[in-house]
């Protein structure tokens, strides 16, 4: 029990003695230090721009697909029956979500609502001009056009369309973004890494005599170790505070800026909070790993133990 | 003759050890032999001979190729890199180049060695201060390194090896860096410690007259065999190597 005690309290002044030499040799080796915390910095920055767009374009793109529907008519004299038969012939496609029937009836009354004048023409037909109408969602963008050209197969079918080619291409477009900003990320995370791995060389080098000193008198590799681990953590950590004050507060702005105007409806962004607060959470814990991988891949290429 | 096996641990027992280096240099070859707990050796041989390296084996910089080396039971050459450190602890090493931190002063370096294995500051001071009158620095405790002689640096690293009360005490050329005078007051310290902390001490060497004036048990190795082992005493002033 007392041993336990003595033991915990040992790795407690372990860990403190760590903690004061990484905070030191963070000061030792100065320039290297602030070049490895402002690479953490740009990285990180981009980190936050790659999460803001990549989170953005899939809430756009999730809304924008909310949105795409194809419409389909109906011949003008189906019978009830026929209407049927589209109805399950567009249900047994696959891809195919939902389907909703709006009948001509339908149409007219919300077209009535529209305006009097529309009302008044209406009623004063004989017969009612509008047609029984299907609308048809999908499960993914790209199934649209294939389904859209099945379904004018079907009998007893006028029309069948949707936002064709505008919309497929934006959302192709957004990919593309998507796909080359996590690439720009995860290649300056490696060069963040290698770069916080050379300051922890640095110090190692320095440090070679005590380190030697430190084996000879039976210092636990833990305990040599820790140190640079902490190292790399601090200078991750260090270089993770600006990004976050840059994301909180730049992405305030650009909401206020974009987000809520009614002049791009298209660009509606996701609410600041708590987006804020989670990407500031993990670009917190990129800089703290990406610190301490650098600094682990340090530990075992130059500390021989 | 016996047919019985009455095994008497010896304190250091080191049976066919060889070690070849990774470029091809066999630099100890099947070398047997076995210390007593208190014992005070010197290791003499030509630059190149294997003392070096017969040294290394005991802490365990280096493991032997082939062979056992044992040290207080435990087999040295199959300890886990990881568990080295325990090894260390129990012991002292102390070389010709000081490895004094330039930074530190005499009472920190030698601390240092404590507070590396998480020893408690107030634990520390009393086993500094003694390790350090065991050397005669008492009065030198707040100097840094840079202003001592090299005797008195080499001091500093001996009351650094002994501060945690080690049961061994290894010197790889203690005195190689010092004048004969000066190397005669570091054997001086450590024959003190042998005597009075009953430290058991294995010295590599190539000064002769240490040797000599000593009377001690000698090993001689040539080219990495152990080509003679002279008892205590038996190592006469007109022996040559
Ligand atoms: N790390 C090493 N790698 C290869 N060869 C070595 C190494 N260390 C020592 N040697 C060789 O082993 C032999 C013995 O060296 P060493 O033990 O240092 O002798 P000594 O201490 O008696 O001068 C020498 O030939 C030396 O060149
Ligand atoms: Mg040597």
């Amino acid at each position: 029990m007392r041993k336990e005690v003595l033991e915990q309290v040992k790795a407690f002044r372990i860990l403190k003695n760590s903690i004061r030499d990484s905070f030191k040799s963070v000061f030792r080796n100065f320039s290297l230090s602030i070049a490895s915390v402002l690479c953490t910095t740009i990285t990180l920055i981009l980190v936050a721009i790659a999460i803001v767009v990549t989170v953005n374009v899939n809430y756009v793109t999730k809304s924008m697909e909310k949105e795409l529907t194809i419409v389909v008519y109906a011949n003008r004299d189906v019978t009830d029956e026929q209407i049927n038969n589209i109805e399950s012939s567009i249900k047994k496609i696959d891809v195919v979500d939902n389907v909703e029937f709006k009948s001509k009836e339908e149409w007219k009354l919300e077209m009535k609502q529209y305006s009097e004048t529309l009302e008044v023409t209406l009623d004063n037909l004989d017969t009612n001009p509008l047609l029984d109408s299907f609308v048809v969602k999908v499960k993914d963008v790209k199934d649209l056009s294939p389904t859209t050209r099945e379904i004018r197969k079907i009998d007893g079918v006028q029309s069948a369309d949707y936002g064709e080619g505008m919309v497929e291409e934006i959302i192709s477009a957004f990919n593309v973004i998507k796909t080359a900003t996590i690439g720009m990320v995860i290649a300056l995370i490696i060069v963040t890494a290698f770069l916080i791995s050379n300051t922890i060389k640095l110090t190692i080098f320095s440090r070679r005599s005590e380190i030697d000193i430190m084996r000879l008198v039976g210092s636990s590799n833990t305990s040599i170790r820790l140190p640079f681990v902490f190292e790399g953590f601090l200078l991750g950590v260090i270089g993770s505070f600006i990004p976050m004050i840059v994301t909180v507060y730049g992405y305030f702005i650009l909401y206020e800026k974009l987000g809520s105007s009614a002049t791009f409806s298209i660009v509606e962004l996701v609410k600041p909070f708590p987006f804020v607060f989670y990407t500031s959470i993990i670009l917190l814990v990129i800089g703290a790993l990406v610190g301490m991988i650098g600094s682990a891949r340090a530990v075992r290429k130059y500390l021989k133990i | 003759m016996l047919g019985g096996s009455i095994v008497v641990m010896k304190f250091i027992q080191i049976k066919n050890c060889y070690k070849v280096y990774k470029n091809g240099v066999t630099a100890v070859a099947d070398l047997t032999l076995n210390i007593d707990k208190g014992e005070f050796v010197f290791v003499i041989g030509a630059s190149g001979s294997g003392k070096s390296t017969l040294i290394k084996m005991l802490y365990r910089e280096e493991k032997p190729t082939r062979g056992v080396v044992q040290l207080g039971g435990i087999n040295v050459g199959k300890l886990r890199n990881r568990t080295v450190y325990k090894l260390r602890r129990k012991l002292g090493i102390v070389f010709q180049d000081f490895k004094l931190l330039p930074k530190l002063t005499v009472y920190e370096n030698v601390a240092f060695a404590l507070e590396c294995i998480g020893m408690k500051n107030s634990d520390i001071r009393p086993k500094v201060l003694k390790a350090l009158e065991h050397v005669g620095l008492k009065d030198k405790i707040r100097s840094f390194p840079n202003e001592l002689s090299g005797g008195e640096q080499q001091r500093v690293c001996i009351a650094r090896a002994i501060v945690n009360d080690p049961k061994l005490l290894i010197c790889d050329e203690p005195t190689g860096n010092l004048d004969a005078n000066t190397s005669k007051e570091i054997m001086e310290v450590l024959d003190t410690i042998n005597k009075n902390l009953g430290t058991t001490i294995i010295m590599a060497t190539h000064d002769l007259d240490i040797v000599k004036r000593m009377k001690r048990r000698v090993l001689v190795l040539d080219s990495g065999v152990l080509s003679k082992d002279y008892e205590k005493g038996s190592f006469r002033t007109s022996e040559s190597v």
